[in-house]
């Protein structure tokens, strides 16, 4: 029995999709577009007329906790939270407890994730064992095993060799690197970013150096070793600059940004927030700015959540003592539609922040919904008004600075594999999907 | 939130005392006329009236302070209120009880002010939003942020001296970068209408953007001092050498050690002035620290009338607040 998605407003950007189209979903997969296959069966019908319908979303960094911080979130908890606001597809650094640093921690992970059947995820291996930065990790079967490319995520490669070496290794087997690019010494212990915050708080500060200085070097070796290198949440305009003009002349560099650089400044930190407390600091006005600009312009391709649920007492302590992050996956969405509202971004240009264009980065087969591709699906009310309210986010970790904040724009349905996951009005996403076959894993 | 709705209660009062960012001129002056009140107290055989009979106050010093401590304690007492000094051992590495977990220990003992250090910037702050409403909390330095009534009594001493702010001209001199007690200054000074604030050290002391606090900011001492009326010395902490802030402590005092030389650039009847403790051959020399222009050890004495002043001003008035 076939499901047809029917009048929504399609948009699908890896195929310049941008229209009302209907879609039938058979077997977990994409059977057509408009016109209805002869041997199609419709067995329900999602009447989407008004909202939009493009393919599942994939948040390409969010820490899920499990394994080793349980008390914060779960691999169920957060699977949850993540489908319930669009997101199918999850991709999560290797800075778990143990690391990701050998094909067992890898498979282990993917299987927890299988195991709730819900969503997929696809875990980034370690760079150099137990993130250290001094010994390579056995990166041929990591890839074997399923990761999506290495990182040593926000712990630093202090030695200039061992980075450089971790690069040639990676390209040995075209595994992307994601780069935390953060000079460690500039970095420090600070908290916020150098400026007129700090000075005014007596904070501990990160300079925009320390992010400068890190991409340069990064640059400088990724030009001799000829790795594939994606530079992960960017917060500052200067480092932006040197990423285009690498761009420009034909490197192989990407990068993303982190939905609360977007729309957050120091200045949001007021008298201490501690909900504001991120790494890399939220920056001045202008670097937000240009981050925004360089999403417009496809220097930074992506937006991810770069979610970090936490337990309450995390942010319960003066704020260089409080833990980095947002539980952002719920806010994902919203964040990226807001920049539709002021026209810095199309429509269709927000979804391929956060469908095909990590996709491609990822090396997966998801993001697009062209026949023949897996059904994961994301519906949702273009229009529709709400406020965020941290009391009904679904995640464990409520730390979030957006509480009370407007937003356009609300998930109504989720499908994974062709099965309806998430509906709005039913609290739960549906529990009684069966487990996804071994033939959807290897997609 | 900002400072300023913390810190006063629905009425309009006075309730908790964080920081001196946001306050107005009127909150200040109305601080330091009561102080000035409170000088004699200071002087009689019975050194004690009875404001705050039947309060309770905690001197809450998660960062070890002999002088601090012990001018909010002898406050407390000549206001009569009962006090309990608490030096709460906090081990970063074992993550101990927390500023809250002890705060709320106390609060269950019924405490009615708290006095709160901490090495962590915002932990008063942190503190005076999850007591109840009836317990006030003073910040006793937190941090590189504010130490507002060490810049109260700074005020409170140059008042006594130089009544007319509109006219005055101060310089501030040192490790601004890491100085809660500048910070607090600054703030103060511009909201009673100082006529111009000067910073003065090596660009490694100096915080960025310090100009938008309401300063001018120097590297030469000299050029620095120039017709100022007021010198403010700030303590170097010696631990700064390792972290190539300064290259040495010879060259620092001799580029920004306030000697008599020195000093002849201010006007010849300026304030030298210094929050303690000082280093003596460091950032002051000897002479200039004991001789006719220096206030400093008034600046102590003026301290337990200033902190009664706050006290009285967050606790007077209001024991019928209380409902429990």
């Amino acid at each position: 029995m076939g499901l047809l998605i029917r009048n929504g407003h399609l948009i699908d950007p890896a195929h310049n999709i941008d229209g009302q189209h209907d879609l039938y979903i058979n077997d977990g997969f994409v059977a057509a577009l408009d016109q209805q296959p002869a041997d199609f069966v419709i067995g329900r019908i999602v009447d989407a007329q008004g909202l939009v319908v493009c393919p599942g979303l994939i948040d390409m960094r969010a820490r899920l906790r499990e394994p080793g911080l349980e008390h914060k979130a779960t691999i169920d908890s957060e699977v949850k939270a993540a489908i319930s606001a669009g997101i199918t597809t999850l991709c999560i650094p290797p800075d778990t407890n143990p690391v990701i640093d050998n094909p067992a921690m890898a498979q282990m992970i993917q299987q927890r994730a299988w195991r709730t059947g819900k969503t997929f995820i696809h875990p980034i291996g370690a760079l150099t064992k137990n993130l250290e930065g001094s010994v390579l990790t056995d990166m041929a079967a990591l890839d074997e095993a399923g990761c999506v490319g290495v990182s040593n995520a926000l712990n630093p490669v202090r030695d200039t060799v061992v980075m450089r070496r971790a690069m040639q290794y990676a390209s040995t087997f075209d595994l992307t690197v994601f780069l935390h690019a953060q000079d460690p010494w500039l970095q420090g212990n600070g908290c916020v970013h150098e400026g007129q915050i700090s000075t005014r708080l007596g904070l501990p500060a990160i300079p925009e150096a320390a992010e400068t200085v890190g991409v340069a070097r990064e640059l400088a070796l990724i030009e001799t070793t000829g790795a594939r290198c994606h530079f992960c949440q960017l917060s500052t305009a200067r480092a932006v600059e040197m990423v285009a003009e690498a761009q420009h002349r034909g490197l192989p560099v990407t990068a993303d940004v982190s939905a609360h650089h977007l729309h957050l400044t120091e200045h949001d930190i007021g008298f201490f927030n501690t909900q504001c407390h991120v790494i890399p600091p939220l920056r001045t006005e202008r670097d937000r700015d240009q981050l925004r600009q360089a999403v417009k312009d496809g220097i930074i391709s992506v937006i991810c959540s770069d979610h970090q649920p936490h337990e309450p007492d995390a942010k319960l302590a003066p704020f260089s003592e409080s833990e980095p992050g947002i539980s952002g996956v719920e806010t994902l969405l919203p964040l990226t539609l807001k920049l539709t509202d002021g026209k810095q971004l199309s429509l269709s240009e927000a979804v391929a922040t956060l469908t095909h264009r990590p996709a491609r980065i990822l090396g997966i087969d998801a993001g697009h919904l062209a026949p023949g591709a897996t059904a994961d699906v994301c519906i949702f009310d273009p229009e529709q008004e709400w406020l965020f309210d941290r009391e009904r986010m679904v995640s464990r970790g409520r730390n979030t600075p957006f509480q009370g904040w407007p937003f356009r724009g609300k998930v109504t349905h989720v499908l994974i594999g062709g099965e309806i996951a998430y509906e709005s009005g039913s609290n739960q996403p549906d529990d009684r999907r069966e487990p996804v076959s071994d033939s959807l894993l290897r997609r | 939130m900002t400072a300023a709705e913390i810190q006063f209660d629905t009425d309009g009062n006075l309730h908790h005392f964080l920081t001196i960012e946001g306050l107005g001129r009127d909150t200040l002056l109305q601080i330091l006329d009561m102080a000035e009140s409170f000088i004699d107290v200071g002087h009689r055989e019975i050194k004690k009236v009875p404001l705050l009979r039947g309060k309770t106050v905690v001197n809450l010093f998660f960062e070890s302070s002999t002088r601090t401590r012990t001018t909010f304690e002898l406050a407390a007492k000549r206001l009569s209120a009962d006090v309990i000094n608490l030096n709460p051992q906090r081990l970063s590495t074992s993550k101990g009880e927390t500023v809250l977990d002890t705060v709320k220990n106390l609060e269950a003992m019924h405490t009615d002010l708290f006095v709160v250090r901490d090495s962590h910037s915002g932990a008063a702050f942190l503190v005076a939003q999850h007591v109840p409403p009836y317990v006030s909390i003073i910040n006793g330095g937190d941090g590189r942020h504010e130490h507002p009534t060490q810049a109260m009594l700074d005020v409170f001493t140059i008042r006594q001296h130089r009544p007319d702010f509109q006219n005055l001209r101060v310089a501030i001199v040192g490790d601004i970068l890491h100085s809660r007690v500048a910070r607090s200054q600054i703030h103060a000074l511009n909201i009673l209408g100082a006529a111009e604030i000067r910073v003065i050290g090596p660009n490694t002391l100096l915080p960025t953007e310090v100009e938008r606090l309401g300063v001018h900011v120097y590297n030469d001492m000299k050029l620095g001092l120039k017709d100022v009326d007021i010198v403010i010395m700030l303590r170097l902490q010696l631990e700064r050498m390792q972290g190539s802030l300064i290259a040495s402590a010879q060259e620092y005092f001799n580029l920004y050690g306030l000697t008599q030389d020195k000093l002849e650039y201010a006007k010849p009847d300026a304030l030298v002035m210094h929050p303690g403790p000082i280093n003596r051959g460091l950032e002051i020399a000897s002479d200039v620290a004991d001789g006719p222009n220096s206030v400093i050890l008034s600046q102590v004495t003026n301290g337990i009338a200033v902190r009664m002043s706050v006290m009285a001003m967050l606790l007077g008035g209001q024991s019928t607040r209380r409902q429990d």
